[in-house]
């Protein structure tokens, strides 16, 4: 074969081990999940509103969900056993696709334009890391309380109190939800594309939804720290 | 007659076609006598392929699914961008879809009367018969094929036929007949039975003992040179319009793999006959590379007109329309804008000959879509035309809803090739010639929507049908690189690459190309006469000369350099001109596209001179310096008898 | 127009290469943008310098020969509202203005190594036709075709999927440098038509294999790639590709190795 690329030559990336698609359908799937929990966490949050006891209550509920027919947290630990796999898998596969596209072109541009590219597709994986750090500090400082002005032995709706009414940390947080507002914004579209249901006649309709859906999940995240702030809650 | 230009030689004429069984019979009973090769024995065949477009992808392919051992050769990057793919309109088949009288024999017969009673019956009667398979192979292998709505495959009337039976793409017919031989090419290439060349060319033909066994190729990357080995070499190289340097042709189209053929031995028929499309987008400037054909069927409804002032420039719409001459209504009433293209180009000429020209360059007619547009409103244009619209706005810049569309001929489709029998082999044992390369079925003029016709029949089912009647007494003696024959075509490839770098000159090869070009347009194009052909004949051998000692071409010859493809393309085409010019000036009549000034009715049409001048002129290369030798094969008509063409 | 050139220059896919400034004169507007590349090669020519290789063939937009980044887009797509999709070859001086800079360079991707300055080797795209873009149907086996009907609707999608004319502009758009929509462009236009049914399934594994091996990228669904590409072929495909996948790993289907 008369080829520049004799597949001799060819360096088979590690990556065709596992198909792209493959990899896609991981984060996809992942993803989802993740967008499910951050649906039903963002609505128990706003509970917030309904001040401590109802706060408190709903996160001791979590804890008992199940009870008695399984023991204490059981519920709560099969939600993070499956959280940390969903979010451990769609760490994975973004990274192998990430090493995989600066394989396909170690040699950039010299003058490169986008146009169909948004903000919001282009930010997805640096957006990501993003997550992935906010998500370690947020349990540490919401689950675990060690990172928290409360301390551990606080509860939950002191630690959110204590902490949101430092500016500072509301502002991590501000920017967490904004980078996962993005995230969402092109992962909703971008999931629909990699189960294949999207076509031409839905391309709009997925779009729209998906930056509805991406609005109102960060505002109705983004509520209550912002009401803490401004002494709406206390 | 110009006897000082080439000698006659003895006459030949086709043997394989067996004559003593009607027409109809005679493709499967030459099917039937063929000797046939065992499977098993294909395996140890080897026959290179060079040319991947509908002819060379199409045979390429059904030569490895039979079992022979394929190498196959093309020069552009990848086997799906060879010149087929830029075919628009459509290709024929004798299906009688319509119900509307269409038959294997009507499209036999419209196919030799359109080629003006210059093509030989029994190859135009097997491309008939052959038409239908191609549809149902194509639509077998995922063609996309425009349909109705109840799922049937649809069919237009193209190129003035009077049945319906031009099957089409949108206007993009030949790309995706193209792609699907590409595809069986592939497959054929995944499964080891094809092996690839890509962005190779070939320069020369190896001739063992008389037979063709071999090619010298030069891979256009690394630059090197070498030799490969077959037990038959077919030829699917495309046509050479190039010569005339601007053409709707690719600008790699070249002559070289033919012409290089031809100076090993193999006979080259018919040379002068070109076909000059009637709606291209006319030149606009010095720099030009390549004109654009817009399809035929904007005849439909585009009306044709130049002023009748010569030199009235003014804005076309602000000409009246008693000052406008609808040329073609006016000559052919019957016809009108519908003419065949060749009548349709040489009008054309005529008005701008005569000052009536528009554009820039006093070089371009009108196609005027005004009337339509408000007999059918600009959606049902749109709709019809809207591709080519867009197309001619973002050559031109210019909007052809508001403005009268320019037009202007351009050379299009070389009907002459290699010589070849109804085995479509050549003069040389061994060597087959398949596609736009070979002369064989369109006689002086070809009809549209025929070339991916006879390009497919020849590819998919009358070169692998009879190819084996030549291995079967195969495999030949081995040859291999050490033979004096490889031996001697690689020096000479070698050599001429090494002058060509070596000259350097003060001119680029572009623009010798351009020079011959103009010259050819100008004295053996639309209308040729003994005077512009003597002067043509004249110039060429200066060109040639000036071209070997002041071209430059920069560049080494171990490495990836187009400049030195250009150059050598270029020095084929300088020597296939004089060839055409001879063959124009020798035959003193008008036949088709080959319109003699001095051949024509008080009226101003084409003049055959059946008396003399029915056969195919097949030309002997001889050394620089002795006139070429000329073969005829005499022509004879048993099924369509000889009438005068009349469109009036 | 006189107009400032750079253009990317590499002599082989060995050397290292880097942008060269050329100035070029007398541009006409008519000129197609090749054609402004052959009038700096004639000067170049007669200058004694090498000229810039580049792929092209047809000239009229369909071959799929030409392509570079254009301003840092693929054959200019996008930079200019005023004239559809385009082909470098189809895209014509007019579009700028005199006094530009224009930069010229490759498709850049590990699969399409250079060849020469701006010519690179796409027989990528080949290998992933080879490995299953294409409906098994041997020369003379065909049955008649009027026995296959192919609903209108179906066989237009297939033929608007069809026109790709695997430039691999969408690679060179991609950030990803993924071939996803050339692939995607070829198996639904297979897989729409009721012929390519048979081979449906392992037609999506095999080909988006031979598309990893190859060194591609993987799609993260950005659509730079419709984008640029000259014909338009829609982010639909994609999807469809996608759904085929899915479809094909849940029935059995895997890569042939
Ligand atoms: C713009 C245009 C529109 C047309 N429209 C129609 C139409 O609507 N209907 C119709 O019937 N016909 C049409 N034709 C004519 C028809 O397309 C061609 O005649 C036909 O496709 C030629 O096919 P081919 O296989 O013989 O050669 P090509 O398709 O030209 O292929 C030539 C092959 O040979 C290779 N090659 C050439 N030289 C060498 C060499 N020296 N070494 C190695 N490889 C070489 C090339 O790489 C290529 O693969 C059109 C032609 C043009 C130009
Ligand atoms: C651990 C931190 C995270 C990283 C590194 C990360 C990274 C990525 C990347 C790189 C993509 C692919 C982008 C694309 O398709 O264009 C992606 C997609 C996606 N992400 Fe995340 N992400 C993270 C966390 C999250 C979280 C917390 C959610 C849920 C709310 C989420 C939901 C999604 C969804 C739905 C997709 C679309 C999947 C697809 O394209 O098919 N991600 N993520
Ligand atoms: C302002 C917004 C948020 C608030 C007020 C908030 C609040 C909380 C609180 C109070 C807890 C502890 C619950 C408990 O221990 O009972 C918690 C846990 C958690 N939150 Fe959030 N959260 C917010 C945003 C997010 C976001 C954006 C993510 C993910 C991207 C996230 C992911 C999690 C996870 C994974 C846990 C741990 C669940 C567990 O294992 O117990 N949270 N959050
Ligand atoms: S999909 Fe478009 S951009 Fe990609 S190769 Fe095909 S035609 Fe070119
Ligand atoms: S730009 Fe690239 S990421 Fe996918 S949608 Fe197109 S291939
Ligand atoms: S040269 Fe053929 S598409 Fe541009």
């Amino acid at each position: 074969m008369v080829t520049v690329t004799h597949s001799g030559q060819r360096r088979t990336p590690k990556a065709a081990k596992t198909s792209s698609v493959f990899k896609k359908v991981v984060m996809a799937v992942s993803g989802i999940i993740l967008v499910l929990y951050l649906i039903a966490h963002m609505v128990g949050n706003l509970k917030l509103f309904a001040g401590a006891q109802t706060f408190n209550g709903y996160s001791e509920w979590i804890r008992r969900i199940g009870e008695p027919a399984v023991p204490g947290q059981t519920v709560l630990w099969i939600i993070r056993v499956v959280l940390l796999a969903a979010v451990v898998a769609h760490a994975w596969a973004a990274i192998s696709l990430w090493r995989q596209a600066k394989r396909a072109r170690p040699q950039q541009y010299v003058a490169r334009k986008q146009v169909a590219q948004s903000y919001a597709s282009r930010t997805m994986r640096w957006g990501g890391v993003i997550l992935g750090l906010f998500i370690v500090y947020h349990i540490l400082d919401l689950t675990l309380g060690v990172a928290n002005p409360a301390g551990h032995d606080s509860t939950p709706y002191d630690r959110a109190i204590a902490g949101f009414s430092n500016p500072l940390v509301t502002l991590v947080y501000v920017v967490a939800l904004l980078a996962l507002g993005f995230h969402l914004r092109h992962g909703v579209w971008s999931a629909t594309q990699t189960l294949g249901q999207s076509n031409k006649t839905r391309e709009r309709t997925v779009n729209a939804f998906a930056t509805v859906f991406a609005v109102v999940l960060t505002a109705g995240f983004l509520i209550p720290p912002l009401s803490v702030l401004v002494g709406i809650i206390e | 007659m110009a006897l000082d230009l080439f000698t006659v030689g003895d006459p030949i004429a086709d043997t394989k076609a067996p004559m003593d069984v009607p027409i109809g019979e005679r493709w499967s009973e030459r099917r039937f006598r063929a000797k046939l090769v065992n499977r098993a024995n294909r395996r140890k065949l080897t026959v290179i392929v060079v040319g991947t477009g509908l002819a060379g992808g199409s045979a390429a392919a059904t030569l490895g699914e039979a079992g022979y051992k394929v190498k196959s050769f093309w020069y552009q990057d990848s086997p799906r961008r060879a010149h087929s793919v830029a075919a628009q309109g459509g290709i024929n088949a004798a299906k009688n879809y319509r119900n509307d009288g269409d038959s294997v024999h009507r499209l036999f017969y419209d196919t030799v009367k359109g080629g003006d009673f210059r093509s030989r019956e029994n190859n135009v009667h097997r491309l008939a018969e052959v038409s239908v398979n191609i549809i149902d192979q194509c639509v077998a292998q995922g063609v996309p094929f425009a349909r109705e709505y109840g799922g049937l495959l649809d069919n237009r009337s193209f190129g003035g036929t009077q049945v319906s039976r031009t099957f089409y793409a949108r206007g993009q017919t030949g790309q995706q007949l193209l792609y699907g031989a590409y595809q069986a090419l592939e497959r054929q290439m995944a499964a080891g039975t094809v092996e690839q060349f890509a962005r190779t060319e070939m320069l020369d033909l190896i001739v063992v003992d008389g037979r063709a066994r071999g090619i010298v190729a030069r891979d256009l990357v690394t630059g090197e040179i070498s030799t490969h080995f077959a037990d038959a070499v077919v030829l699917a190289t495309g046509g050479y319009s190039n010569v005339f340097y601007l053409s709707t042709n690719a600008k790699g189209s070249n002559a070289t793999a033919i012409w290089r053929a031809h100076k090993r031995g193999a006979l080259f028929a018919n040379p002068c006959y070109t076909q000059i499309h009637p709606t291209c987008i006319p030149v606009h400037g010095e720099y030009q590379s390549k004109l654009t054909l817009m399809s035929e069927s904007l005849r439909n409804d585009g009306r044709v007109w130049v002023p009748k002032e010569r030199g009235d420039d003014r804005d076309p719409r602000q000409i009246p329309e008693d000052e406008r001459d609808y040329y073609l209504e006016r000559l052919y009433p019957s016809f009108g804008n519908l003419v065949p293209r060749d009548i349709a180009s040489r009008q054309a000429k005529n008005v701008c000959d005569e000052g009536r020209g528009v554009g820039p360059n006093g070089l371009g007619v009108y196609l005027d879509f005004a009337e339509a547009m408000q007999r059918l409103g600009r959606p049902a244009i749109e709709a019809k035309y809207g591709n080519l619209f867009d197309m001619y706005a973002q050559i031109t810049g210019e909007d052809p809803y508001e403005v009268p569309m320019r037009i202007y001929p351009a050379v299009h489709y070389t009907m002459g090739g290699l010589w070849v029998d109804y085995d479509l082999q050549s003069t040389i044992p061994g060597l087959f010639v398949i596609g736009e390369a070979n002369f064989s079925d369109h006689g002086a003029n070809r009809l549209g929507a025929s070339a991916l016709m006879q390009g497919l029949a020849d590819g998919y089912f009358v070169l692998p049908n009879t190819i084996n009647d030549y291995l079967a007494s195969g495999p030949f003696e081995k040859v291999d690189a050490g033979h004096p024959a490889a031996v001697q075509a690689l020096e000479e490839v070698r050599a001429q690459t090494d002058r060509l770098l070596s000259i350097n000159g003060n001119r680029t090869t572009a623009s010798f190309h351009r020079e011959l070009g103009r010259l050819m347009f100008d004295l053996c194009g639309m209308e040729r006469s003994e005077e512009s052909l003597r002067k043509a004949l004249d110039r060429i051998p200066e060109i040639r000369q000036e071209f070997w000692t002041n071209v430059r071409v920069p560049g080494e010859a171990g490495r990836f350099n187009q400049s030195l493809e250009h150059a050598g393309r270029v020095a084929d085409f300088i020597e296939l001109a004089e060839l055409m010019c001879v063959d124009a000036l020798h035959r003193n009549e008008s036949c088709g596209g080959h319109f003699r000034a001095e051949s024509q009715t008080p009226d101003g049409e084409a003049l055959r001179d059946d008396e003399n001048y029915a056969y195919v002129a097949a030309w002997e290369w001889t050394p620089e310096g002795v006139p070429p030798v000329l073969h005829k094969e005499a022509l004879e008509f048993e099924y369509v008898h000889l009438a005068q063409r009349s469109y009036k | 127009m006189n107009l400032k050139l750079r253009v990317w220059r590499q002599r082989s896919a060995a050397e290292k290469g880097k942008m060269v400034t050329y100035q070029v004169t007398d541009v006409s507007p008519d000129m197609s943008f090749l054609e402004m590349l052959d009038v700096l090669n004639e000067q170049l020519i007669l200058d004694g310098e090498d000229p810039v290789s580049f792929d092209h063939d047809c000239r009229e937009g369909i071959c799929g020969s030409c392509g570079v980044m254009i301003n840092g887009r693929a054959h200019g797509n996008g930079l200019f509202d005023d004239h559809p999709q385009t082909t470098t070859c189809q895209l014509h001086m007019r579009s700028f203005k005199d006094g530009d800079t224009i930069d010229i360079e490759p498709w850049r991707a590990t699969a399409f190594p250079v060849i020469k300055d701006l010519a690179v080797d796409r027989s990528a795209l080949d290998r992933i036709i080879q490995s299953g873009g294409y409906i098994s149907a041997p020369t003379g086996t065909a049955p008649e075709a009027h026995s296959i009907l192919v609903a209108k609707k179906d066989s237009d999608a297939a033929f608007d999927a069809a026109t790709c004319i695997g430039c691999g502009a969408c690679v060179a758009a991609c950030p990803n440098a993924s071939s996803m929509l050339f692939t995607a462009s070829k198996v639904t236009h297979l897989g729409l038509m009721p012929q390519g049914q048979p081979e449906r399934n392992d037609r999506v594994v095999n080909m988006i294999h031979q598309q990893d091996l190859e060194g591609f990228g993987g799609c993260t669904n950005i659509g730079e790639c419709s984008a640029s590409c000259p014909k338009g072929i829609s982010m639909e495909n994609i999807s469809r590709l996608n759904h085929d996948l899915l479809g094909a790993l849940r029935a059995g289907a895997r890569p042939k190795s």
